[in-house]
């Protein structure tokens, strides 16, 4: 029973397929494996922008929409109305295909990635034996249509937030690889379910996911911090800091466009959740054995929707950073904190299990950390501002 | 340490979320159509013209002057004065407006109208949910929509009102004085042409 319904998906298709004629089996599996994945996490898109504006509403105090449908859940269906009807409109001087390219060029690689993401037990869609290599080399396309975008408008504005974009997606996908390379290190393989798999037993009270090492957890926490760098979430949404530079790269496009542009960034982001969920919280694997009757596909995306809400939690919280804060950040705190913790997975791997092992590797992470943490810390000493002559 | 800011920060957004389910006092926004905030005794939007009694036309008090329409700043009032001159409510002959349009579209609700008119007869209203669909004819208001009674005036602008209200009775009051001091001084002028006129006798009689 629990295997049936943990393959009800799986079996399904194969039922689909099996009923076309011969000739068409393979045409009807490659559709009947990619239109799921097209639908399901578009309209996750359309769920989550509600939630997020109905959550960043109670964080500042307020309801968020709550107007269309029951509670504002329905808001989604106004505001994809309004964005098809709206007029189209492109900069006379504008580079037109490639200004016409852009969206396309940044929406398209956000949903190639989701190819060799494990959403459950034998639910990938193509078993790579690099999927991970595959993942960070399509995902970092995006950056093409992101100054795509910043150059063709022809607008001082959009290729500042393009250069911006630019500079930090570049700076922070390398403690996003390296703290990705940690796992690849431990787990041996860089086929994404092969490290699901090295994930799924379980020890003690704890299941044996990388976040549950120091290693794993300074991986985990790294990890997400430049996730949110690399598809501009805030605290980190420099590319289209509204005071200085309106919308950034995407201040010249209106209409659906514009809405393309808000779909990649979404499907970005859950894709790059799905990857930490995948290296780091056991991809589908439950937490405990005696839950593991519950479908892995429904695990998967019980984790997706956590760490969703946990970006938006910090979108909430946290104020934008400046530009030149940010790169210190990615340069001098998280790119020497990754190499450390590649240091700290090798030894990992090579001591014992036991207590020293755990020891030594949290020294490892929690000594850079402090120090580190300090240093960046202790530039912004604030003092008491001295008025010269308005005292 | 770093990072203690972002958890502590975490943590107050994380009452914040809770806490707005929990307790409604957090919550400070208005449903508006449904919630109204109460309204400032000072707020004002467009001028209406205010009529005493029960007939917006006869009641009106405004005397088509015209000084408002010159003072207007962006020049937003259409007056045609009337023909005819009826009984005002100081009971002297005056004459009324036949048209007293305001383009609200134009109006800059600076109030400059109320402070130059001697009657007491334009006024600021609150209503603010004027929007339209016809952004020319739909924003010209006239006068059957501009009159409103001053039990309306007494109600969005109690103090204001008060005070109109005190001035009126003042004015009214004078020209009723002025009329008694009069109409003594007429009876005065009457018994002072009888009185020469009576000596005479007398006179004729005293010889």
């Amino acid at each position: 029973m629990t295997e049936a319904l943990d393959q009800i998906f799986v079996t399904l298709k194969h039922w689909l397929v099996s009923l076309c004629p011969a000739e068409f089996q393979v045409l009807a599996s490659i559709v009947l494996s990619v239109a799921p994945i097209l639908m399901v996490f578009p309209g996750l898109f359309a769920l989550v922008t509600v939630i997020e504006r109905k959550g960043l509403g109670r964080i500042q105090n307020r309801y968020g929409p709550n107007r269309v449908g029951p509670f504002g859940f329905l808001q989604f269906v106004a505001d994809g109305i309004k964005a098809l009807i709206k007029e189209d409109v492109v900069p006379r001087r504008a580079d037109k295909v490639i200004h016409f390219l852009a969206p396309l060029a940044l929406v398209l690689p956000c949903v190639v990635v989701y190819a060799v993401l494990p959403f459950g037990r034998n639910m990938t869609l193509t078993e790579l034996d690099a999927g991970l290599l595959f993942f960070f080399a399509v995902g970092a396309s995006t950056e093409l249509a992101v100054f795509m975008a910043g150059w063709s408008s022809r607008n001082k504005y959009s290729l500042f937030g393009a250069m911006r974009a630019i500079a930090q997606m570049i700076s922070y996908e390398i403690p996003l690889i390296l703290s990705a390379v940690s796992v690849v290190m431990i787990a041996g393989s860089l086929s994404l379910p092969k490290i699901v798999a090295a994930q799924g037993t379980y020890g003690g009270w704890l299941p044996d996911w990388f976040v549950f090492t120091p290693w794993g957890l300074a991986g985990f926490l790294l990890f997400m911090i430049a996730a949110s760098a690399e598809s501009n979430r805030a605290p980190f949404d420099l590319p289209e800091g509204e005071s200085e530079i309106i919308a950034g790269y995407y201040i010249e496009y209106s209409g659906f466009k514009f809405a393309l542009f808000f779909l990649g960034e979404y499907l970005g982001l859950f894709a790059i959740s799905g990857l930490a969920i995948t290296l780091f919280l056991g991809g589908w694997n439950a937490p405990l054995e005696s839950l593991a009757w519950i479908p892995s596909w429904a695990w998967f995306f019980t984790k997706l929707i956590a760490l969703i809400l946990l970006f938006i939690w910090t979108r909430g919280t946290l104020p934008r950073l400046r530009q030149d804060q940010l790169m210190n950040f990615a340069w001098k705190f998280m790119l020497p904190l990754t190499l450390i913790n590649l240091v700290a997975a090798a030894l990992w791997h090579y001591i014992p299990a036991g207590f020293t092992r755990w020891f030594m590797c949290g020294l490892m992470v929690v000594g850079p950390y402090c120090l580190l943490g300090r240093g960046i810390a202790g530039k912004d000493k604030t003092s008491k501002r001295v008025y010269r002559f308005a005292d | 340490m770093l990072g203690e800011g972002i958890i502590k920060g975490m943590g107050e957004t994380a009452r914040n979320f809770l806490g707005s389910y929990v307790s409604k006092k957090r919550l400070t926004t208005l449903q508006y159509p449904e919630e109204r905030a109460p309204q400032f005794p000072n707020a004002r939007q467009f001028p209406f013209l205010v009529y005493d009694g029960e007939d917006p036309e006869q009641g009106l008090r405004c005397v088509s002057c015209q000084i408002c329409e010159k003072e207007c700043p962006p020049k937003c009032i259409y007056i045609v004065k009337s023909k005819d001159k009826r009984v005002d409510y100081k009971g002297q002959m005056q004459f009324y407006p036949a048209t007293f349009n305001i383009d609200i579209s134009v109006c800059m609700s600076c109030q400059i109208c109320v402070e130059v008119c001697p009657f007491e007869s334009i006024k600021m209203d609150t209503e603010f949910e004027l929007s339209s669909t016809d952004r020319f004819a739909g924003l010209l208001v006239r006068k059957p929509q501009l009159a409103k009674s001053n039990d309306h005036y007494r109600k969005i602008h109690p103090h204001d009102a008060a005070e109109s209200d005190a001035a009126l009775a003042a004015e009214v009051a004078k020209v009723q004085a002025k009329a008694k001091a009069d109409a003594e001084a007429k009876a005065k002028a009457a018994a002072a042409k009888v009185a020469p006129a009576a000596p005479p006798p007398e006179a004729t009689l005293a010889k």
